[in-house]
């Protein structure tokens, strides 16, 4: 399928799909926060109740994971293309670049890909009820799943929380060159803008993966 | 100044190669890189060896034909000049230099340090040029052209075609060479009559030749002789997708 789609049309989508991706970090995490900013978890508890019984949520998630793969298979194929374009390679190898971590986006991408497996397995399905038990509570009268504490739970284990912070790192990595990257495969290049957007784009990667991390350790040294 | 070679050997494009340790010695720290080459190349006929065979041509940094990866870098050491341009004025006494071909899958090694780059060549034939009927000589300025749009093409004509860009490449990508010559001709009034055509034939021609995907890496406008810039690349990514929606 994909080896139909010119380089230029597959980086297109790749940056698209990763926009889109960003937009979904932005709301996970806001959702996220609300186990920070609130001292119970009943803020955190709602917010996943209408994530997951909201009918427009429920039809959107199958764009969202449609988003995953599209951006996961293209670039498994452009990383392919890639090694198979220089059979052989150098004894000194070039260190020239000017975005770093645009070397290590299948490793850093592959890191993310595992993580999202992991993730998947202990939060979404677990909310979906297809694994494990969910304890009840009492939001406002109106009984729900007790989210909060099975995030709290986890992130009560030292090796869970590392490794949550080890992924959130070595996403921020990713984030660091796709951001800036996504504009320029979109042909968004400008004299004045493009500065602002490569600068804002090392900071949106520090800021999502901080806010991130923040969480766990949050939960783990004040709960 | 006394120099340690390490150079890729290949006796011919099917052949396997190796890299032969040479030594030069008493080489002007004021010679270019190729003139030490012709002296090592001298003294290995003298002793009835096969001299190391290497591209060059103008030797004045303009037609393109040199190229060599040289310590890990295409055309070396400097910066914004070809190899032919490279002095030894550069390098350290008794430095070992590492002298490799450029490595692409679309430019196979046709000896030692020559590489095939043919392919530009095909890049070019589909759709690197104007076509349509320009008439005779306008006169001066009778087409206006937006200043900046005149800088910029000729910015982008500078490309001299050398491959540096696909060395330095960690995809071996023919982005920045493509879309100099996509740009230079999209920017002109004569050009923009084909450039839709012109982009979606020339990528495609790259792809099928097997040159790696862009990942924005952008070592290209680091090592390119002519500092093409990489908004060539933003604006063929930009002509592509009008050309594809329109």
């Amino acid at each position: 399928m994909s080896i139909s789609y010119s380089s230029v049309t597959k980086k297109i989508w790749m940056s698209l799909m990763g926009f889109f991706l960003m937009t979904f970090l932005i709301v996970h995490l806001s959702i996220n926060l609300l186990l920070v900013i609130s001292p119970t978890t009943d803020l955190f508890n709602e917010a996943s109740h209408f994530m997951g019984t909201n009918p427009f949520i429920q039809a959107f998630q199958w764009i969202l994971f449609a988003g995953f793969i599209v951006h996961i298979i293209i670039g498994v194929v452009l990383q392919i293309e890639n090694w198979m374009a220089r059979p052989k390679g150098y004894r000194v190898k070039a260190g020239s670049e000017d975005s770093f971590f645009s070397k290590y986006m299948i490793h850093t991408g592959v890191i993310i890909f595992i993580f999202l497996i992991i993730h998947f397995v202990n939060f979404f399905l677990v909310a979906k009820g297809v694994i494990g038990e969910i304890p009840e509570t009492m939001v406002d009268g109106k009984p729900m799943d007790d989210m909060g504490s099975v995030v709290i739970a986890l992130f009560q284990l030292p090796y869970y929380m590392v490794g949550y912070l080890v992924a959130l790192l070595i996403l921020g990595f990713h984030l660091d060159h796709g951001f800036q990257s996504a504009f320029q495969s979109l042909g968004l290049n400008h004299p004045t803008y493009t500065p602002f957007i490569k600068g804002f784009g090392h900071f949106f990667a520090v800021i999502i993966a901080a806010a991130f991390m923040i969480i766990p350790l949050f939960i783990y040294f004040s709960k | 100044m006394d120099l340690k070679l390490k150079i890729w050997r290949q006796p011919s494009a099917h052949a396997d190669g190796k890299f032969v340790d040479y030594q030069v010695t008493k080489i002007s720290k004021d010679a270019s890189f190729l003139e030490m080459l012709d002296i090592l190349n001298e003294e290995l006929v003298n002793k009835g060896e096969d001299p190391v065979a290497f591209d060059h041509d103008c030797r004045e940094g303009i037609c393109g034909m040199c190229s060599l990866f040289i310590n890990g870098r295409p055309h070396g050491p400097d910066n914004a000049v070809t190899t032919c341009q490279l002095h030894m004025r550069k390098f350290k006494d008794g430095e070992t230099v590492t002298i490799e071909p450029w490595r692409a899958k679309p430019f196979p090694v046709l000896k030692d340090l020559m590489v095939d780059r043919s392919a530009f060549d095909e890049i070019i034939q589909a759709g690197g040029f104007v076509s349509i009927a320009t008439g005779g000589v306008p006169d001066a300025n009778s087409i206006p052209i937006r200043k900046q749009n005149a800088d910029l093409a000729m910015d982008a004509a500078a490309c001299i075609g050398c491959g540096a860009c696909v060395a330095a490449c960690k995809n071996a990508s023919a982005m920045l060479f493509v879309s100099a010559k996509v740009s230079q001709l999209a920017l002109l009034p004569q050009g923009k009559v084909e450039a839709k055509e012109r982009v979606q034939k020339m990528v495609a021609k790259m792809d099928e030749l097997g040159f790696g995907n862009c990942t924005n890496t952008y070592a290209c406008e680091a090592e390119c002789p002519k500092e093409i810039s990489v908004t060539n690349i933003a604006r063929m990514n930009r002509e592509f997708l009008v050309a594809k929606l329109s």
